[in-house]
C-alpha cells in the first residue's frame, strides 16, 4: 500500500515535470485563466452602451423633443443623426452606422392631447437580432417611462397596478456576474481534459508508454498518477480564475470556499475521467487532441453558459444531464453568488460523482485490454 | 527514341520539378489526412454537431419560465393578476401562499422568478395604489432581465382587463411603440447564429488542425529529414495549406447548404463573392495555424494557443453574439486585431443585407491584406527554423 502511494507520487512529479518544466506552457497554463476571465468580463456583455441612432422627426413638437431627451439621456443611445427624408435611414442601416432608427409621425402631439395612441416607428438592424432585441427593450422602457412622465404632467391618472420588479442575486442584473463565475468551470474543463487526454498520448508518441508498461506500476497507478497532476493545475487555474472575479471585478463571494472546492474537485475528477477515456483511444497527440476538441464544443454549448437551459429542446436538455460542466457552472453560480451550502448543491455533485465514476472505469477497461 | 524525348541535362526544367515535388507533399499530407479518423472528427463530424447545435439548441428565446406566484390573501383582484400569468406563455406558474415557501423554491433552483401579491392587495388596489412584486433569479441577467419586462407586462394586462371592466377610469393618451425588424422580421435567432457559424467552424478547420502539423513534425523530427531533400520552404508551405485550404471549402459548402435548405436562412448577397472572401478568410485561418504550429514547435503549446488566439475571440470578440459597440475601448480596440471581425460583418451583411459594397469593399481588402501578411510571417518562420 505505502509502496504503491510512493510509485504513484514519483508518477505525479514525473508528470508535472513533464508539462511544467517548460516556461512557455507554464506560463500559458496558470496565465490563460486570467486573461480570458479579463477579456470575457468586458468583452461578453449583453447590456449595451453606446448604441448609434439616428432620428426622423416629423413632428418636431414640445413632446417629441421630450420623448427624445430620454432616449439621449438613458446612456445607453447616442444620437448622430438628425434625418429629414426616409432615404436617409435605409443608407445608415444598410452601412451600420446606426443600430436604431426612431421615426415620430408629424401627428404625434396632436395625436397625445386628444388621448389618442400615439406610435412611434422603431426600426432595428436586425443582422444581430440579439442585439437588435436588447435595443428595442431599451427603447420600450424611455417610451414607458415618457408615457409616466407625460399622464403625470397632464394629471391623467396613474396606471391601476403597478410592477415593483426586483432581482436576487445579482441586483444590477450584470451579464459579469452571471459570466465570470462559469468561466471557472469551462475555463479549467478545457485544460484538464485535454492535459489528461495527451498526457497517455504524449507517451504513445514518444515510445515511453511501453517503458512504463514494463515498470512495477499497475494501470490503477499509472491511472492515479496521469489525473493527480491534471487535477492539481486545474485547482490552481479555478483559484487564479476566482481570483481575477473577486479581485478585480469586485463580484461579492456569497458562499463557502471549503464547498466550492468539494464541488471542483469533483468536477476536475470527471473532466480528467473524459479525458483520460479520450487518452486510452487515441493513437497520437494530434488525435487526442482533435476528439478532446469534439467533445469540449458540445459540452460548452450546452452548459448554459452562452445560453439558458431551458430554452433548449427537450432532446438537448436530457442530453445535458451527461454533461459535467452544465453541474459546475450551476455549482459555482449558487455557491459564489446565492451562498447556497452543500445540503443544497447536493444535486448538482451527485450527477458528477456517478460521471466521474463512469469514464474513469472505462478508461481503466480500455487500457488494461488495450495492455492485454 | 525515348532518351531523345527527354530534354538535355544541360536545360533543367526547374517549374515541372517544383511542381512534381509540391504534388508529391500535398499527396503525403493528403492521405495523412484521409487516413487519420480524427481528421474526419473535425472536419465533417463536427461542423455537423455545431450546426445542429446552433440551429436547434442555441436559443436567447425565454418561454415556460418557472415561477412562483405568492397569493398572501385570495381576492378577485388577485386572480386577475394570476391569471395574467398563468394564461402567459412565458411562464409556467406554481402557486404557493407563502414567501417563505416560494424563496425555498428559489434557493432550491425550482423557479426562476417570483411574483407576490402582498396580503393587502385588494383594500390597496381600491385606493388606486397596488402594487405587485416582482422578484428574478437575477443569476442570469440577460434571462432576468427579459422575465422582468414579461412579468411587468403581464401585471400592466391585468390593469387593462380590470380597466375594461370598470369604464369609469380612461388611460389617456400613450405613446405606443412600432417596432420594425429590417433583415430578419421573423426575429429568428439563427438568421445571426448560423451565419456566426461558418466563421467557427473556418477558423477550426483553418487554424486549429494546422496548429499541429508543422509541430508533429518537429516533434517526430521528419521536418529536419526534409532538410536534407531538395524540397524548399515555399513548397513544403503550399502543401500544408492546400489539404487544409479543401476541406475548409467543403465545410463551408456544409454549412451554406444547411443554412439555406435546413434552417432556410436567406442569403440575400452573391454566392460568388461569400466564396471569394471565405477564401482569404480560410487563408488567414490556415497561415495563423502553420505560424503558430512552426514557432512553438510542440503540439500541445501550439494547439492550447491557437485556441486562445484564434478561436475564443472569433467566438467572443468578432461581433458574432457580442456587440461590440458596447464593449470598453481597449476590448474594442483588441477587437480590430480580430480577424474574425470583418469576416462576421461580412457574412452577416451577405446573409441578411445583400450586396452592400461600403461594407464589402472595405472588409475583403482587410482580409486580404491580413492574409498576404500572415502567409509572409508564416514563409519567414518556417525559413528561419530551416536555417
Amino acid at each position: 500500500m505505502l509502496a504503491s502511494l510512493r510509485r504513484i507520487l514519483a508518477l505525479i512529479r514525473k508528470e508535472l515535470l513533464a508539462v511544467l518544466k517548460d516556461a512557455r506552457t507554464r506560463n500559458m497554463l496558470l496565465l490563460q485563466p486570467v486573461l480570458q476571465c479579463l477579456l470575457f468580463g468586458y468583452a461578453a456583455t449583453l447590456d449595451l452602451s453606446n448604441v448609434p441612432y439616428a432620428v426622423l422627426d416629423r413632428d418636431r413638437s414640445d413632446a417629441s423633443s421630450a420623448l427624445l431627451a430620454k432616449l439621449d439621456g438613458s446612456g445607453v443611445f447616442h444620437r448622430i443623426a438628425n434625418l429629414t427624408n426616409a432615404d436617409d435611414m435605409r443608407r445608415l442601416i444598410d452601412n451600420q452606422k446606426v443600430l436604431v432608427v426612431i421615426q415620430i409621425d408629424p401627428d404625434f402631439q396632436r395625436r397625445l392631447s386628444q388621448g389618442e395612441a400615439a406610435p412611434v416607428q422603431v426600426i432595428a438592424d436586425g443582422r444581430n437580432s440579439n442585439t437588435a432585441g436588447s435595443a428595442l427593450g431599451y427603447v420600450g422602457a424611455a417610451i414607458q417611462s415618457f408615457n409616466a412622465d407625460w399622464a403625470s404632467d397632464h394629471g391623467l391618472p396613474a396606471p391601476p397596478v403597478q410592477a415593483s420588479p426586483r432581482a436576487w442575486y445579482n441586483a444590477n442584473l450584470e451579464t459579469r456576474w452571471n459570466l465570470v463565475p462559469a468561466l471557472v468551470g469551462t475555463i479549467t474543463m478545457m485544460s484538464t481534459l485535454m492535459l489528461a487526454s495527451l498526457s497517455v498520448a504524449r507517451e504513445r508518441e514518444e515510445g515511453t508508454f511501453d517503458q512504463l508498461l514494463v515498470t512495477p506500476f499497475t494501470p490503477v497507478e499509472i491511472m492515479a498518477g496521469k489525473a493527480i497532476p491534471a487535477m492539481m493545475i486545474g485547482v490552481i487555474q479555478a483559484t487564479n480564475a476566482l481570483l481575477v472575479a473577486q479581485l478585480w471585478f469586485r463580484i461579492p463571494f456569497a458562499g463557502s470556499y471549503v464547498t466550492l472546492y468539494v464541488g471542483l474537485i469533483l468536477f476536475l475528477l470527471a473532466a480528467v475521467g473524459i479525458g483520460l477515456f479520450v487518452s486510452s483511444i487515441a493513437a497520437t497527440m494530434q488525435q487526442a487532441m482533435l476528439y478532446a476538441f469534439v467533445l469540449i464544443m458540445p459540452f460548452a454549448l450546452l452548459s448554459g453558459l452562452t445560453t439558458p437551459i431551458s430554452s433548449m429542446p427537450q432532446a438537448m436538455q436530457d442530453f445535458t444531464l451527461i454533461n459535467p460542466l452544465r453541474y459546475a457552472i450551476d455549482l459555482v453560480h449558487r455557491i459564489y453568488l446565492q451562498g447556497a451550502g452543500l445540503d443544497r448543491v447536493v444535486s448538482d455533485l451527485w450527477p458528477m460523482a456517478i460521471i466521474a465514476t463512469v469514464t474513469l472505469g472505462a478508461a481503466a477497461w480500455v487500457f488494461r485490454n488495450r495492455l492485454e | 527514341m525515348t532518351s531523345a524525348a527527354r530534354p538535355p541535362p544541360s536545360a533543367p526544367r526547374p517549374l515541372a520539378d517544383k511542381a512534381r515535388r509540391v504534388l508529391a507533399l500535398i499527396r503525403k499530407e493528403g492521405r495523412q489526412v484521409l487516413r487519420d479518423p480524427s481528421s474526419f472528427a473535425i472536419g465533417v463530424v463536427l461542423p455537423l454537431m455545431l450546426i445542429l447545435l446552433f440551429g436547434y439548441a442555441m436559443s436567447l428565446d425565454v418561454k415556460h419560465v418557472p415561477i412562483a406566484l405568492v397569493m398572501e390573501t385570495p381576492s378577485t383582484d388577485a386572480s386577475e393578476i394570476a391569471a395574467s400569468f398563468q394564461l402567459s406563455p412565458y411562464f409556467e406558474t406554481r402557486q404557493t401562499t407563502s414567501m417563505a415557501q416560494a424563496q425555498e423554491l428559489m434557493l432550491s433552483g425550482k423557479v426562476e422568478g417570483i411574483v407576490q401579491v402582498q396580503s393587502d392587495f385588494a383594500s390597496r388596489a381600491a385606493d388606486g395604489d397596488a402594487s405587485v412584486q416582482i422578484i428574478v433569479d437575477g443569476i442570469d441577467g440577460n434571462t432576468a432581465r427579459i422575465v422582468e419586462a414579461y412579468a411587468e407586462a403581464a401585471v400592466a394586462q391585468a390593469g387593462v382587463r380590470a380597466d375594461a371592466e370598470s369604464p369609469v377610469t380612461s388611460s389617456g393618451g400613450q405613446a405606443v411603440m412600432d417596432e420594425q425588424l429590417w433583415f430578419n422580421s421573423a426575429d429568428d435567432s439563427r438568421y445571426f447564429l448560423v451565419p456566426g457559424l461558418i466563421v467557427l467552424i473556418i477558423t477550426l478547420i483553418g487554424a486549429f488542425m494546422t496548429s499541429m502539423v508543422v509541430a508533429r513534425e518537429w516533434e517526430r523530427g521528419t521536418f529536419e529529414a526534409l532538410f536534407v531533400t531538395p524540397v524548399r520552404t515555399d513548397e513544403i508551405l503550399v502543401s500544408k495549406i492546400v489539404p487544409y485550404f479543401l476541406l475548409g471549402m467543403g465545410g463551408l459548402l456544409l454549412c451554406m447548404a444547411s443554412a439555406r435548405f435546413l434552417f432556410e436562412v436567406p442569403f440575400r448577397g452573391s454566392f460568388l463573392i461569400l466564396i471569394g472572401v471565405s477564401m482569404l478568410y480560410l487563408l488567414v485561418s490556415i497561415a495563423t495555424g502553420l505560424l503558430i504550429s512552426s514557432t512553438l514547435k510542440s503540439q500541445f503549446l501550439a494547439s492550447q494557443v491557437t485556441l486562445v488566439a484564434t478561436f475564443m475571440p472569433a467566438l467572443m470578440l468578432s461581433g458574432f453574439i457580442y456587440d461590440l459597440r458596447s464593449v470598453p475601448l481597449a476590448i474594442r480596440l483588441v477587437s480590430y486585431l480580430v480577424p474574425a471581425r470583418y469576416y462576421v460583418s461580412l457574412l452577416q451583411t451577405m446573409f441578411l443585407a445583400g450586396d452592400v459594397w461600403s461594407i464589402i469593399l472595405p472588409n475583403a481588402a482587410i482580409l486580404a491584406v491580413v492574409a498576404a501578411a500572415m502567409l509572409a510571417l508564416t514563409s519567414r518562420a518556417t525559413r528561419k527554423s530551416l536555417g
